[in-house]
This record gives structure tokens, C-alpha cells and sequence, in this order.
């Protein structure tokens, strides 16, 4: 297929028709607003449901209710409405239903601004909502990386029957570039009458589904949070996606940097090996599943002396850098969150700092 | 001699969790009767609340699924957008759906969303103990209204149906009771109707039912009733809101 010029907001939203997905309920919120404009129009023209809910609570919940009666289904939204939303995706990781989250970060704490951010970094991978959940999170550093991974994230869902989310900062929801929809990434529906409320006369059994999350029996609630711990090791195991860059040379530096910051990173490590300074990133594409063993493997290379986790926030996957890195090497942090992305020649100043 | 009353199908044969003299039973049977009557019960998904009937599930032999406190319209609205075919209700107190679930039962009446709503209004939060709810009664004692619901402090009793009939959208609105078996058969005729509606997919179906709750009333069942017709009803006016066209 050839390739069209699109903005980010909208080739999310085509890229979940190109799923298969004809469901979306959502609520306006700057900086994503154009995927709920696009599939306002988009969705009629090909049967699908488009519902502007009364706030992202209700929407949460519409998502919940839709992904429990077993079809595909998402939401897009920005910050401060992934917050509202987290009620129900705790709920929908403890019912076991798959649906796709899109969060178009901006800038907070609070109503923050409308600039590009990734201040949500510990909501999306630490929970967000309440309970021991944890969300699958993709992480695309541009429009193509965002459709592919929209068009992933429900045959994800659908395997390991819980919320999936894209993080993207709102650089990749409001930028254009150039993007194709492979429609190899569609995949058929799993099967669902095992679980899904569709109506018991719709299945062979004939048995009826109970989609809930309350569990009273101390046991039972203990066994579901082990069912779901089981997935998280699976996805540890199956689901870690990762890209270095500028790995294959004797780096003195790892950058660990994920989203647009990544891109900002590339080129200031481009202009560094001009000036002969070799420098290593290291982009986790999955946040969670967070790539540890490949974090520790480039950190502790011979040749580099330190690590440093550049975001577009205060310090959030420094942490988990940290973590990872296990004392082996110094790990270091920049980051601005105002919405302004540091430039290239800044990143190169604190990394000359760090030489 | 054939069977003349038995257990409709809807209905499963568990003992209930529900206190003695508490009228969920009564309303849990003229759903199930419903759904039977109309034979429905192979595509309906019911919406259990948060509160007493949070099991819900335990007693219908339906698809069901349980929505967190106040949500479930939201919910209901996903699958019915979803699966038109499906027959969805939503069965919520009045904590639930007046309180925290007042937005989403609000929004869902107004954009005409097909599915039913039952409402069981007995002027206060069951399962967590007894506190106001937005129904509770002016001087009526709850544990968090010791002295009695103070309405220079929480504003009058919220009436739901006046409320909902209000909306200009169209939509079925009636508010029934349970307190005596004339009135069961009332309640029982305006569920069917509310689930007809929902059927033919004409509009937005609601029926509020007036029920006692002896335990946090502190009354016994008998007594319960007295108190709610004495008190509630002539708050709480019995009748049809709002009839779609």
C-alpha cells in the first residue's frame, strides 16, 4: 500500500479501523481530539460505533462494558483523562477484558498544559488505578511506530485478555509524516464464549458469563491476582520489544530514552560521531514489559562508563533504568517537562558533561 | 394436575444474601418473570450495581456483568452500542444511581440509550450500613445522619423519576412500589413493559420501585412497610413520568 501523509491523532484512529476495531466511545480532551474528530466521520462509513460519552469515567466504562460483551473496542485520551479513566481500567484488568487505551500525554501535574509530555510514565506502568494490576505499554517514537502499534495492541489484548495502552507524548499525536497501514497486522478475533457476555443463546454451551471483578472469598480473589501476575511473566517473557541504536560501536554513554525524546537523542548522536564521540541508546519500545536484561547488557559493555535516562519528564524511568543497570554503572538523568523538547545541542552539552 | 406457579427459569434456586423483609427478593422475581414472559432470557445482560445487589449475578441465570458504584448505565450503554441485539438492564440502588451514578444514569436517559434501568429506591445505603443516601428523608435518622437528615445542610430528598420525566428526550419513566400485592402487580406489569419497550428498541426504559429496608430502617419488616407508605409515598408519588409516544 502506499504510503499517505497523515497526522498522528488521525492514523491512530484509522489505524483501529484497519484492526478491526469499529468501536470507539471517548471524550474530547486537547491534545488528542482529532482520533475522536476522525472517527466521528470514520466510523459510520464503516458500520462501526462512535459514542462521545458525557466524561471519561462514563467512557472508561462503555469501554468495559463493550470489551465484556466481547468486542474489539478503544479509547484515546490525554492525561488528565487517562486519570479519570483509571477507575475502570482497573476494573477491566481484574474482569480480564481486552481493550486498547491510547494516551496522548501532556504535561501535569493538574490541568498541567496541552504541550507534549511523558509525566505519565509511572501512571501507565506502575498502575494508575488501584489494586496489583499492571498494564501492557507501547511506546511509539513516530506516526508509523503509532499505527503499527495501535494495529498490535488488540491482538495483545485479546491474548492476554487485559487493557493494553499506547503511550505516546503529544508530538506523536499532533505531528504529520508519512505512514502506511500493513495489513498484515490485522488478525482475526479470538474466541470469546468462554467468558464473554454475548449472550448465552449466541454460544454452543449455553452456560451464562459472568464478566466482575469482586471476589469476596479471600482464596478466589488471591487466585485471580495470581492468574493476572501469570500474564505480566508471560509478557515479560514474550512481549519485550526494545531498539538500539549505535549499539555496535565502543559507546563511552547509553542513553536510555523512549517516544519523540528518542528521535531528539538519535540525532544529537549523529553530531556527536561527527565530532568522533561515540554514544549508545537504547529505546525501550514496550514500558511494560521494560527490557532489563537488555538495559544491563548494553550498560555494563566494556567501553561505557555511564548511563543516562533522558525523558520529557522529572526523573520517572530513571527508576526503572536504575533498577535495571544494578549498581554496575553510574546512571544519570535529564529532563524538561514544561512541554519544550530539549534540543539536540542540549542533549549533546550534558552528554559532553558526562565525558 | 399441571404445575400452576413455579420458579421462572430466570430465576436460580440459591438461598439469597438479602436481609428477611428486604423487597429485593420480590423485584429480583418480576424481572426474572419478565425476561421468561418475553422469552428473552438467551440474549439479556443484566448490570449488577454496587451495594446489596452487587451479587445479583448470584440470583439471575443470565449473561450478567458487575459495573463498579454508579457506572453501570455507562456500561450498559458500551454493550448495547455494541450488540444492539442483546436485551440489557441495569439494576442499581439509590446510592448508586442517585449519588455517585448520577451523571452516568442522567446522560444515558437523555441520549435515549435502549436499555432498562431498575431503580430501588429505599431511602438509604444498604450494604455499607445504613448512611444517607440522596433519597433519605428529611429528619429521617442514618448513621451518618444521626440527628436526622438535615436538609439545611443536604438539600431535599432527590425524586429520580420527576427528575428523569423531566428530560425531553424520549423515553418509558414510572415510579412503583412493592409494599403490598396490588402494587407488586402494578411493578410487575410496568417491568414487562419497561423490557417491551427495550424489545420493540423504542426508547430508554426506567422504573423506579419504592422498597424497604427493615434493617437500616431499624423496623421490623411489617412495620417497614407501614413506614414507607406512611412516609415515602406521599414524597414518593406513584405513577407513570414519562410514556414514549
Amino acid at each position: 500500500m502506499a504510503k499517505v501523509l497523515m497526522k498522528g491523532n488521525e492514523a491512530i484512529g484509522e489505524a483501529a479501523i484497519r484492526a478491526g476495531c469499529k468501536n470507539y466511545f471517548a471524550y474530547p480532551i486537547t491534545p488528542q481530539s482529532e482520533v475522536a474528530e476522525y472517527l466521528a466521520k470514520r466510523m459510520p462509513e464503516v458500520d462501526g460505533v462512535f459514542l462521545q460519552g458525557e466524561s471519561e469515567v462514563a467512557v472508561g466504562y462503555m469501554i468495559f462494558g463493550a470489551a465484556g460483551a466481547g468486542e474489539r473496542v478503544m479509547t484515546t485520551s490525554s492525561s488528565p483523562g487517562i486519570s479519570l479513566m483509571s477507575e475502570a481500567i482497573s476494573y477491566i484488568a481484574a474482569a480480564q477484558c481486552p481493550a486498547v487505551f491510547v494516551n496522548i500525554m501532556r504535561g501535569g501535574p493538574g490541568l498541567g498544559g496541552i504541550l507534549p509530555s511523558q509525566g505519565d510514565y509511572f501512571q501507565a506502568t506502575k498502575g494508575g488505578g488501584h489494586g496489583d494490576y499492571r498494564l501492557l505499554v507501547l511506546a511509539p517514537d513516530g506516526v508509523q511506530e503509532a499505527v503499527e502499534m495501535t494495529m498490535k495492541a488488540f491482538t495483545l489484548a485479546e491474548k492476554y485478555r487485559g487493557p493494553v495502552m499506547i503511550l505516546g507524548d503529544g508530538l506523536i499525536g499532533q505531528m504529520m509524516e508519512p505512514v502506511e497501514f500493513p495489513d498484515d497486522l490485522k488478525t482475526e478475533p479470538t474466541n470469546k464464549d468462554d467468558w464473554a457476555t454475548s449472550g448465552m443463546s449466541t454460544r454452543k454451551s449455553n452456560k451464562r458469563n459472568l464478566v466482575r471483578s469482586l471476589f469476596l472469598d479471600p482464596k478466589e480473589l488471591n487466585d485471580n491476582n495470581l492468574a493476572l501476575k501469570a500474564k505480566y511473566e508471560q509478557m515479560k517473557k514474550e512481549e519485550v520489544l526494545y531498539e538500539g541504536y549505535n549499539t555496535d560501536t565502543d559507546y563511552s554513554i547509553l542513553i536510555v530514552s523512549y517516544g519523540t525524546m528518542s528521535r531528539v537523542c538519535k540525532t544529537s548522536i549523529d553530531m556527536m560521531k561527527q565530532e568522533g564521540i561515540e554514544v549508545g541508546l537504547l529505546r525501550p519500545k514496550t514500558l511494560f514489559p521494560f527490557p532489563e536484561k537488555e538495559i544491563f547488557k548494553a550498560s555494563t559493555k566494556e567501553s561505557c562508563k555511564s548511563v543516562i535516562s533522558i525523558e520529557m519528564s522529572m526523573g520517572q524511568m530513571v527508576e526503572d533504568v536504575e533498577r535495571c543497570v544494578k549498581g554496575q554503572r553510574k546512571v544519570d538523568f535529564y529532563g524538561e517537562c514544561g512541554g519544550d523538547i530539549p534540543a539536540p545541542e542540549t542533549i549533546i552539552n550534558i552528554i559532553k558533561g558526562l565525558l | 394436575m399441571g404445575k400452576a406457579f413455579s420458579r421462572p427459569k430466570s430465576l436460580s434456586d440459591n438461598y439469597t444474601h438479602y436481609c428477611p423483609g428486604c423487597t429485593h427478593g420480590i423485584v429480583h422475581r418480576l424481572v426474572a418473570e419478565a425476561i421468561d414472559d418475553l422469552g428473552i432470557r438467551g440474549r439479556t445482560v443484566g448490570i449488577a450495581p454496587v451495594g446489596c445487589a452487587v451479587l445479583a449475578y448470584n440470583y439471575f441465570t443470565c449473561d450478567f456483568q458487575e459495573a463498579a458504584h454508579g457506572r453501570a448505565p455507562a456500561m450498559a450503554t458500551g454493550i448495547k452500542r455494541v450488540r444492539p441485539d442483546l436485551i440489557v438492564f441495569t439494576y442499581q440502588g439509590d446510592g448508586d444511581l442517585a449519588s455517585i451514578g448520577m451523571g452516568e444514569i442522567i446522560h444515558a436517559a437523555n441520549r435515549g440509550e435502549k436499555f432498562t434501568t431498575i431503580f430501588i429506591n429505599n431511602a438509604i445505603y444498604g450494604m455499607t450500613g445504613g448512611q444517607m443516601a440522596p433519597t433519605t428523608m428529611p429528619g429521617q435518622r442514618a448513621t451518618t445522619a444521626p440527628m436526622g437528615r438535615d436538609t439545611d445542610q443536604t438539600g431535599m430528598p432527590i425524586r429520580m423519576a420527576n427528575l428523569l420525566g423531566e428530560l425531553v428526550t424520549p423515553g418509558y419513566v414510572t415510579r412503583q412500589a412493592v409494599l403490598n400485592p396490588k402494587q407488586i402487580n402494578k411493578t410487575k406489569k410496568a417491568i414487562k413493559k419497561a423490557f417491551e419497550y427495550q424489545v420493540e428498541g423504542k426508547c430508554f426504559s426506567f422504573v423506579e420501585v419504592i422498597s424497604t429496608c427493615p434493617t437500616n430502617w431499624g423496623l421490623t419488616p411489617i412495620d417497614a412497610l407501614k413506614w414507607a407508605k406512611d412516609t415515602l409515598l406521599p414524597y414518593y408519588e406513584l405513577g407513570d413520568y414519562k410514556v414514549p409516544e
